[in-house]
This record gives C-alpha cells, sequence and structure tokens, in this order.
C-alpha cells in the first residue's frame, strides 16, 4: 500500500468535502453519545461527593493499593511459572521420545481446550487450594501450554537448513537446540510471548470470582459498601483505566519489539513467522 | 457417574445456556467485528480513529471487569435488562475486538490487484470494500475467526458466576445436591468440549470447503 489505500482512490476535492462531512456526522454522534452518557451519569447522581469521597479516605486508598499490589503478584507468578511450564512442555512435545511427545501434546491440548475459569474454579472448590493458589495454578496451566505452543511453532519455524547445517558440524540434540534453535526463534518468538503475558494480566481479575482479594475485588468490596451510596460507576471509572493502561503499556510493548525485530539487522539472516495461537 | 443421569436436565440447561451465549453473542461480536473493521480501514479519519479506540479499548480490559461494569453498573445506571441481554452485550463487544482484528489481517492478504481493479472499475470504497475485497478476505479468516469463537465459547463461563444460566454455574446446585466435586466438574468439562469441538468441526469443515491459502 504504496500512496494511501489500495481500496480508495486519492480523494479529490468533492470526495474530501464528502469524507469532511462524514467526519463531522461521526464526530457530532459521538459527541452526542457521550454528552447522552454524561447526562444519565449526573442525573442518576454518579457524580455525587458521597459516591466519590471513599476515594479519598486512606483506608480505601490502602485498599485498592493491596489489590493491585495482589494482581501483580499474582501476574509475575503466574507469568514465571507459565514461561517455565511452556518450556518444559514445548521441549516434550519436540522430543524424540514417542511416550514423552504424546503425553506432552495430551496435557497441552488438553489445558487449552478447558475454559480457565474451569479449572480455575475446579483447583478452588474441589482441590480447596487458597483462592491464590488455585488462580495462579490455573493461569499457569492455561498460559502455559499456549506458550508451549508458542515456543514450538517458534523453534519448527527455524528453517530446516540450519539444525541440518548444526547437525553437520557434529552437534549434539543437546547443542542444537540451545545453542542454534532457540536463539533464532527467541527473536521471533518474543511479541507473541509478551502478548501471551497480557491474557495472563487480564485473567488475573478471574480471581476475583474466587475470592481472592486482588484489584477488581477491592473495587468490589467499595462498590458493595452502602454507606457511600453502592458507588459502582465511580469505582469502574477508576479501576478500568489502571488496567487498561497496564495491558496497553504491556501489548505496547510488544509491537515496539515486533517492529524492532522486523528492521533488526540481525533478523535478516532467517525470517522466522510463528502462526500465533489464539490471544483472547 | 449418576451425577450425570440424575440431572440431565440441569445439565442439559445449563449446555444450552452456554450455547445461547455463544451463537448470539458471536453472531452479535461477526456483525460490530466486521463493521468495525471496515471503519479501520475507510478514507473517514473519524471512523478509524473510533476504530482503533473501540479495538484498544476493549482488546485490553479484562473480560471480568467488562461483566463486572455492564451486569453490575448498567443497572445502577438505570438501564435494566434481563442478564442474559446485558452477557451477551459483553461477550459481544469483547470478542467483536478480536474479530475486527482478524478480519483487518484478511483484508491485507487480499492481494492490491483487487482493490485497484475494483477502483478502476469505477466502485466506490463501499461498492470495493463490501463486494470485492471481504468476500475474498472471508476464506483466508475462516481460522482465526474460529479459533476466536471458541475462545468465546470458553469465556462465556464467566457470566455463570454473574447469574447467568450457563454450565459452569450448573457445580453449585449439584454441590448443594450433595454430588461429588469430581464428577460433577468431569461433567461440566465434557459439556464445554462439545460445544468447543463442535466449533472446531464447524470450522474446519468451512475451510475445507472456502479456505483458500494464502
Amino acid at each position: 500500500m504504496t500512496a494511501g489505500s489500495a481500496l480508495y482512490d486519492i480523494p479529490g476535492p468533492k470526495a474530501l468535502a464528502r469524507h469532511r462531512l462524514y467526519a463531522w456526522i461521526t464526530t457530532a454522534v459521538l459527541v452526542a453519545l457521550v454528552g447522552f452518557v454524561v447526562y444519565k451519569l449526573v442525573d442518576t447522581g454518579q457524580f455525587s461527593a458521597v459516591k466519590w469521597r471513599p476515594f479519598t479516605y486512606q483506608g480505601i486508598q490502602r485498599l485498592l493499593l493491596t489489590g493491585l499490589a495482589n494482581t501483580l503478584k499474582a501476574f509475575g507468578w503466574a507469568a514465571l511459572a507459565s514461561l517455565v511450564f511452556g518450556v518444559v512442555f514445548a521441549a516434550g512435545r519436540l522430543s524424540d521420545h514417542r511416550v514423552v511427545r504424546w503425553t506432552s501434546t495430551l496435557v497441552v491440548e488438553f489445558f487449552r481446550a478447558m475454559p480457565l475459569l474451569v479449572m480455575i474454579f475446579f483447583i478452588f472448590i474441589a482441590l480447596k487450594l487458597d483462592p491464590m493458589l488455585a488462580l495462579i495454578i490455573g493461569l499457569t496451566l492455561y498460559n502455559g501450554s499456549v506458550l508451549a505452543e508458542v515456543f514450538r511453532a517458534g523453534v519448527n519455524a527455524v528453517p530446516r537448513g540450519q539444525r541440518e547445517a548444526a547437525y553437520a558440524l557434529g552437534m549434539r540434540k543437546t547443542q542444537v537446540m540451545p545453542y542454534v534453535l532457540v536463539p533464532q526463534a527467541a527473536r521471533a518468538m518474543l511479541p507473541a510471548i509478551i502478548s501471551q503475558l497480557v491474557v495472563a494480566l487480564k485473567d488475573t481479575s478471574l480471581g476475583y470470582l474466587i475470592t481472592y482479594q486482588e484489584f477488581l475485588y477491592s473495587g468490589k468490596l467499595i462498590a458493595t459498601n452502602l454507606d457511600y451510596d453502592l458507588p459502582f460507576i465511580p469505582v469502574v471509572m477508576v479501576i478500568a483505566p489502571v488496567y487498561i493502561g497496564m495491558c496497553v503499556l504491556l501489548s505496547w510493548s510488544a509491537n515496539r519489539i515486533a517492529r524492532h525485530e522486523r528492521r533488526s539487522p540481525k533478523a535478516k539472516g532467517v525470517t522466522v513467522t510463528t502462526a500465533l495461537p489464539e490471544e483472547i | 457417574m449418576n451425577v450425570l443421569t440424575d440431572n440431565f436436565s440441569l445439565y442439559g440447561k445449563g449446555l444450552w445456556g452456554t450455547v445461547q451465549l455463544t451463537l448470539l453473542a458471536g453472531a452479535l461480536a461477526l456483525a460490530v467485528g466486521v463493521l468495525i473493521a471496515g471503519f479501520r480501514v475507510s478514507p473517514v479519519k473519524a471512523l478509524r480513529v473510533f476504530g482503533t479506540a473501540w479495538v484498544t479499548v476493549l482488546r485490553n480490559t479484562p473480560l471480568t471487569l467488562l461483566f463486572f461494569a455492564v451486569l453490575l453498573g448498567l443497572p445502577r445506571f438505570g438501564v435494566v435488562l434481563p442478564f442474559m441481554v446485558f452477557a451477551v452485550l459483553a461477550l459481544g463487544a469483547y470478542t467483536s475486538a478480536f474479530i475486527c482484528e482478524a478480519v483487518r489481517a484478511g483484508i491485507n492478504t487480499v492481494p492490491l490487484g483487487q482493490g485497484e481493479a475494483a477502483r478502476s472499475l469505477g466502485m466506490t470504497f463501499t461498492q470495493t470494500l463490501s463486494l470485492v475485497v471481504l468476500p475474498q478476505a472471508a476464506r483466508s479468516v475462516i481460522p482465526p475467526i474460529g479459533s476466536t469463537l471458541i475462545a468465546l465459547a470458553k469465556n462465556s463461563a464467566i457470566a455463570g458466576s454473574f447469574s447467568v444460566t450457563e454450565l459452569l454455574g450448573t457445580y453449585k446446585p449439584l454441590n448443594e445436591r450433595g454430588y461429588g466435586i469430581v464428577w460433577t466438574f468431569v461433567w461440566i468439562a465434557v459439556g464445554y468440549l462439545i460445544v468447543t469441538l463442535t466449533l472446531a468441526g464447524v470450522f474446519g469443515l468451512l475451510e475445507r470447503k472456502l479456505g483458500v491459502a494464502r
């Protein structure tokens, strides 16, 4: 797509005028919508002092910060554990031994196919584990399985010649992987890994459903307090930007790395494209 | 084993709830997703900005937070609808962002010459997109849309915790009736596998019939 898009001609004066009109209509509709929402918010008293005052209390601020810290703690442990899980099971799936390969495939495919929440509930209710542990284990099993697929796809996407050349030099199986294949695959996989971590970060909010004291749960504690006149909307207005901000920051770094990698001269030698498993 | 046979209607209701959520939210997500994808490639900047904002915000919002905001927040706001409708709206809006990205990637796989040829025939942007580019893009986006809809089916489990009738929610009454928790979950898992494997099968079939490799 050199000059603009292939989907439409470069607009002339008439088309430009028409596009301006559309732009005005879009803006007007959006402004009207935002105006209506704000009107409704004011109308239902969402900006009343009673609903916003709790956020000035130190206890409430501490509650929110503890929640945020707990979210980040669960995320950190889950990210670390799922990277390890991913490496182990990717190695298993790439193994030469049939039994190891089949078992790893079964495990990875099973945990990818199960809804994460079902696993978390199972661990929490049937195994009666502490909510934080249940959340971290659930996140690890799911994200670790997806990461195992990412790693496997990355290693398999390294051109076959690289592996063959390494074997021809007399390298052993255990040398080919860490010295030749993984370094090249890692370069291509990094964006996919980070976007999977964004998924893990988003999914820590599932802890709310098993009463883990994370960020959303703290918000719920405030939102259901009758003394503050049930400030649901104010709580969402405070919490949502923080979640979205954290996730956007992570996704943005993934995009930056991807762009950087594409331009890097080191990436010229081999282009490794991975088919990403779904990140959702 | 008799968890299933004793409570067949309860499981059936739950499974039906999951299927309904998946189908309705999937239809909504497809419609909105394709529309927003159209916005994101349109010549009008305001629409492009709107599309980008929609996708960025929804992709980066935890689904639980979205459910929290829609199912518990909106009623305070004066909007009262059945929980099922709220759940479909939340799931559909969330998934539409992913559908949009899949469709946009699909649009980029259509060779440039197709759009150029359509334009040289005098077609407008809407005609080029809807008559020439999208039908061709549709063939290459079948697999990613399939996996997005499977993820949607799995995500619908969250709705159960917000008092919508669906499969995961059935564990609670069963637990109260004193059935073994492990077997309860085994049958719930089987129910989800039925839904996701059916979806995977349907999309596999579609891909074999219509798909093209680009």
